[in-house]
């Protein structure tokens, strides 16, 4: 294993002394083998000298059996890990992989880019400072691309190295290289993805991954290494927020009391004053205890044991914070799950979240939406299946302690457990549900505006997931017109032709209305507009269930109409005017109300006595004296067809 | 601004101590698995450290074959149990001593019998919950994608298609009765790492692993030494004294010496450094079944 460096044989002291102040990376490469993954990481193990001849002879006859380069030495096989995998030819878990320089060490977390696997990329990636994107210069950006990239934004990858590959079979071509980071950064610009670069290379020759390649000498930027020796990560980390999940208590004698732990994020010194939640009891730290040394400070990601200057209650699951800097403390918040179970995620069930030190029962209460992760498109959905990505929100027994994961990739994350099964069965990122999300959220999880017609927020199934299961949109039909122009019995024919064809309707007619919900109501004005409001708000609930609302009311004031629309939505209201001269309406005179206006016992029936004001603008009108019922049946389905209400 | 930067030696050592923190603190019966060796010597310094000023919370088990070199049990013995204190079980697998196997003859039999079956014995016998192992993720091509966490059935079997997702630091402790989990806080060390990382912290060592001269006999091209009389000569075979040292310790039989005349830690690590083939290689276990031998192992139990 020999570094290229003469000072292993001249002088191994000063070698070692230069090499224990080394920095470490942890990366994640995505991409498949076809794009030549394997043939890259195997380049940079082999040419940062980290084979042992043993391995290469090895790998050597193994390339012979299993390679893919005719027999030729194939630096993908370095990569390679279990036998049926081997035998298989793709690689199908997380493998980490060591290799170091003069600078640094580096930890790659080699992940398959097959699409079944995104729970093991986002495993390779939940530990990762950087990620190297590969991208074949034949092919440019494909579906894949776009899935790694956003898997990388999601977990919270600040770096990304876009490497353009073989491109020894575009001729080096820099218009090619251009083309594809062009392509690349207009579709970066939807993710979070703060710090990109893009680097031409050919990993099986080796252009441009240690040595600068002399077939692109248009390109000026870092060789793939020099990139990963110098790329500055310092900053990355969290040193404002301290948060310290206290991991174990630490009792040997009466005479000392240590809180060991892994300090989060943040910077903690010697007489700090902190407050230990949940319990807000406040002390001053006494001493830090670092590995058997007191040092004045200590910083994430330093695991240290502090005792305090008082006696307090603090166990494990506790965090010990600064009383003027507090995370957020809930037993409910939101956040992007990755489902990596064959079992579906079922919002309701009961699960184990392991959140900082803390194992606590919860339910993942609702899934807002799923997001697809070859196309960023969200969609509503019952369920997570495994390899699914989707928001959910999470109410837990007792109440964390969190930061958003963008803030802090600690306290913001959790894992979820099958208590059953013990499997862990999910990876979830905290999202922040401030006003402030522009700040820490990524677009895609901005775009989230919420349904404009208010609907109420506590439901677990949404309107987009009850669409897709009756596949229907939700809408109300304001079935308006004099009395005995025909409005119930289209609403009820129509109700009919929808139920045949498998949708669900409710027809709420006036006068069944009046019966129960608005006995209490005559025929004044004022009465009809509030029969018709809670008609309307009946119609909103139904809507906001999944149903088709057919509404039967004469509805004679178009101000009043106007204030259901804006009550139920008016993207989801339509309003058919069921038209007939009003000689036809009181001949057919179906509920005899207009003898009974007749009789004076209905002064003011629109048509007789009152005016019924005609829709100016109606989504439809129907003529009842011209057409037959079913003509008019098939006129409204025609209407929600063609408004892609079904379908 | 001061620099708060961490190098890679106390990023490792950090994590390595929140993991051994995690164990003590979520687990009821915990164990270290000791074997004397360099990375169990870097593992035993973690402990300490993760408990400083307490001793470790957890007893440490040496599965004892009866064929370690005998230097091994004086360090065991005089340094962890009496300097240290630290609670050391030793399980020998007694019926599997009666069959007499000698590893010289029958390496893989003893292997299985005294080391494999003689831990799940010892497991068993003491139904820990998790269990310390020393193994690094570099060390061979299977162990690539060890988890931290692995988790074992109740016949202490590895499934390597099924395994845990592990991400962050958040480690899943949960197992039924009978099941456990061996873990592994050496997993993102690599062997220059453990041996920058001994250097630097003075970690005492056994002896062996300093060039010294020893006697040893040539046998299928590896060294072996004569640690006791149970070593018996092959015709045609002769003792000779050698500079040689162990860069890996097991049983004397089957642990071939290199010849070296590093008789300091730094003259190791640059013959580490300059030398061309891969730690592992003086042991015979992993050639066993092609190039997958450890893989079936650990499938079977074995570390």
């Amino acid at each position: 294993m020999s570094h290229q460096s003469d000072l292993i044989a001249t002088d191994i002291n000063e070698y070692l002394a230069q090499h224990e102040r080394k920095q470490l990376l942890r990366f994640i490469t995505c991409g498949s083998v076809d794009d030549g993954k394997s043939t890259l990481i195997g380049r940079l193990l082999f040419d940062s000298k980290m084979l042992y001849e043993d391995h290469i002879a090895q790998l050597e006859s193994e390339s012979k059996v299993h390679g893919t380069t005719g027999g030729k030495f194939d630096p993908a096989l370095v990569t390679d890990g279990l036998k049926a995998e081997r035998e298989q030819g793709i690689t199908i878990d997380v493998a980490y992989r060591y290799f170091s320089t003069a600078k640094r060490k580096f930890i790659i977390a080699d992940t398959p880019g097959h699409e079944q696997y995104t729970r093991n990329m986002a495993t390779g990636a939940s530990t990762a400072d950087l990620a190297i994107i590969l991208i074949d210069a034949r092919y440019g950006m494909l579906t894949q691309t776009r899935r790694h990239s956003f898997i990388v934004s999601l977990l919270g990858i600040r770096h990304v190295v876009v490497t353009i590959n073989k491109m020894d079979l575009v001729d080096f071509s820099q218009n090619r290289f251009e083309e594809i980071c062009d392509s690349y950064r207009d579709f970066a610009a939807r993710l979070d993805l703060p710090d990109l670069h893009f680097i031409p290379i050919s990993a099986l020759n080796g252009d441009n991954v240690v040595e600068p390649s002399p077939s692109m000498p248009w390109y000026q930027g870092s060789t793939l290494m020099n990139f990963l020796e110098t790329v500055y990560i310092g900053s990355d980390r969290n040193f404002e927020d301290f948060r310290f999940p206290v991991q174990y208590v630490n009792r040997p004698n009466l005479d000392f009391r240590g809180f060991c732990g892994t300090i989060a994020s943040g910077i903690v010194r010697k007489g700090d004053e902190i407050m230990v939640l949940p319990s807000r009891q406040t002390s001053h730290v006494k001493e830090i205890v670092v590995q058997g040394e007191t040092p004045d400070e200590a910083f994430t990601p330093q695991s240290v044991t502090l005792t305090l200057e008082t006696e307090i209650d603090c166990s494990r699951g506790d965090m010990i914070v600064r009383p003027g800097n507090l995370p957020k403390v809930s037993n409910s918040f939101d956040a992007m799950i990755v489902w990596m179970s064959q079992e579906a995620m079922i919002p309701g069930k009961s699960y184990l979240i392991k959140h900082t030190t803390q194992t606590i029962p919860g339910q993942i209460e609702s899934l807002r939406y799923r997001v697809d992760v070859n196309t960023l498109h969200r969609s509503p959905a019952p369920d997570l299946q495994l390899n699914e990505i989707g928001r959910c929100t999470i109410v837990v027994n007792q109440p964390i302690y969190y930061d958003p994961y963008r803030r802090n990739r600690t306290t913001g994350a959790f894992i979820v457990i099958d208590r059953i099964s013990n499997i862990t069965v999910g990876a979830g990122m905290i999202t922040s549900r401030e006003a402030d999300r522009k700040q820490t959220l990524a677009p895609w999880e901005i775009e989230e505006s919420g349904d404009s017609t208010g609907e109420s927020s506590v439901r677990t199934i949404t309107t987009d997931e009850r669409r897709a299961r009756m596949g229907q949109a939700p809408v109300t039909l304001l079935f308006t017109g004099m009395s005995g122009s025909g409005k119930s019995t289209i609403a009820r024919g129509v109700e009919r032709a929808l139920f045949d064809n498998g949708r669900l309707s409710v027809v709420l007619d006036g006068e069944d209305l009046r019966r129960g919900l608005s006995r209490d109501l005559g025929y004044t004005p004022e009465d009809r507009s509030e029969n018709l409001r809670r008609c309307a708000h009946v119609a909103r609930l139904l809507n906001e269930n999944g149903f088709i609302c057919l509404a039967s009311l004469i509805a004679p004031s178009a101000a009043v109409r106007d204030k259901a629309a804006e009550l139920v939505g008016r993207e989801r209201f339509l309003v058919i005017h069921v038209d007939a001269p009003v000689e036809v309406c009181q001949q057919r005179d179906p509920r005899g109300h207009y003898q009974s206006a007749e009789q004076g016992q209905m002064p003011r029936l629109p048509g007789a006595g009152t005016t019924y004001e005609a829709p100016t603008s109606p989504d439809l009108v129907l003529n009842t004296q011209q057409m037959s019922i079913e003509e008019c049946v098939e006129k409204v389905v025609e209407l929600l067809s063609s408004r892609k209400f079904v379908s | 601004m001061t620099s708060y930067s961490l190098t890679h030696l106390k990023l490792l050592e950090a994590e390595s101590i929140h993991i051994i923190r995690e164990v003590a603190a979520e687990f009821s019966n915990p164990v270290m698995l000791y074997s004397i060796g360099k990375d169990s010597a870097v593992m035993t310094h973690l402990t300490l450290k993760a408990f400083y000023p307490d001793k470790p919370p957890f007893p440490f088990l040496h599965v004892d074959t009866t064929w370690k070199f005998r230097e091994m049990i004086a360090y065991r013995e005089s340094y962890v149990r009496q300097k240290l204190g630290i609670e050391l079980l030793v399980h020998i697998n007694e019926e599997g001593l009666k069959l007499g196997l000698d590893p010289a003859e029958n390496s893989e039999k003893h292997t299985e019998v005294m080391k494999t079956e003689s831990l799940k014995q010892a497991l068993n016998k003491y139904k820990f919950d998790a269990a310390f192992g020393g193994a690094r993720r570099d060390e061979e091509k299977s162990r690539a994608k060890e988890r931290v966490f692995s988790f074992r059935d109740k016949f202490h079997r590895w499934d390597p298609k099924n395994q845990r997702p592990e991400l962050w630091n958040l480690y899943n402790s949960k197992v039924n009765p009978g099941e456990s989990i061996r873990v592994f806080p050496l997993s993102n060390w690599t062997e220059l790492d453990v041996w920058q990382y001994i250097h630097l912290e003075n970690i005492p060592l056994v002896p062996l692993y300093l060039a010294a001269e020893r006697e040893v006999v040539e046998r299928g091209g590896t060294l072996i030494m004569k640690d006791d009389d149970r070593l018996t000569l092959r015709p045609g075979e002769k003792l000779e004294k050698r500079m040689v040292r162990f860069r890996t310790l097991g049983c004397y039989p089957l642990t071939g010496a290199v010849e070296s005349n590093a008789t300091t830690l730094p003259q190791i690590i640059q013959e580490m450094l300059l030398t061309k083939t891969s730690e592992r290689q003086g042991r015979m276990i992993d050639k066993d079944a092609g190039g997958a031998g450890m893989e079936e192992k650990k499938k079977q139990g074995y570390f």
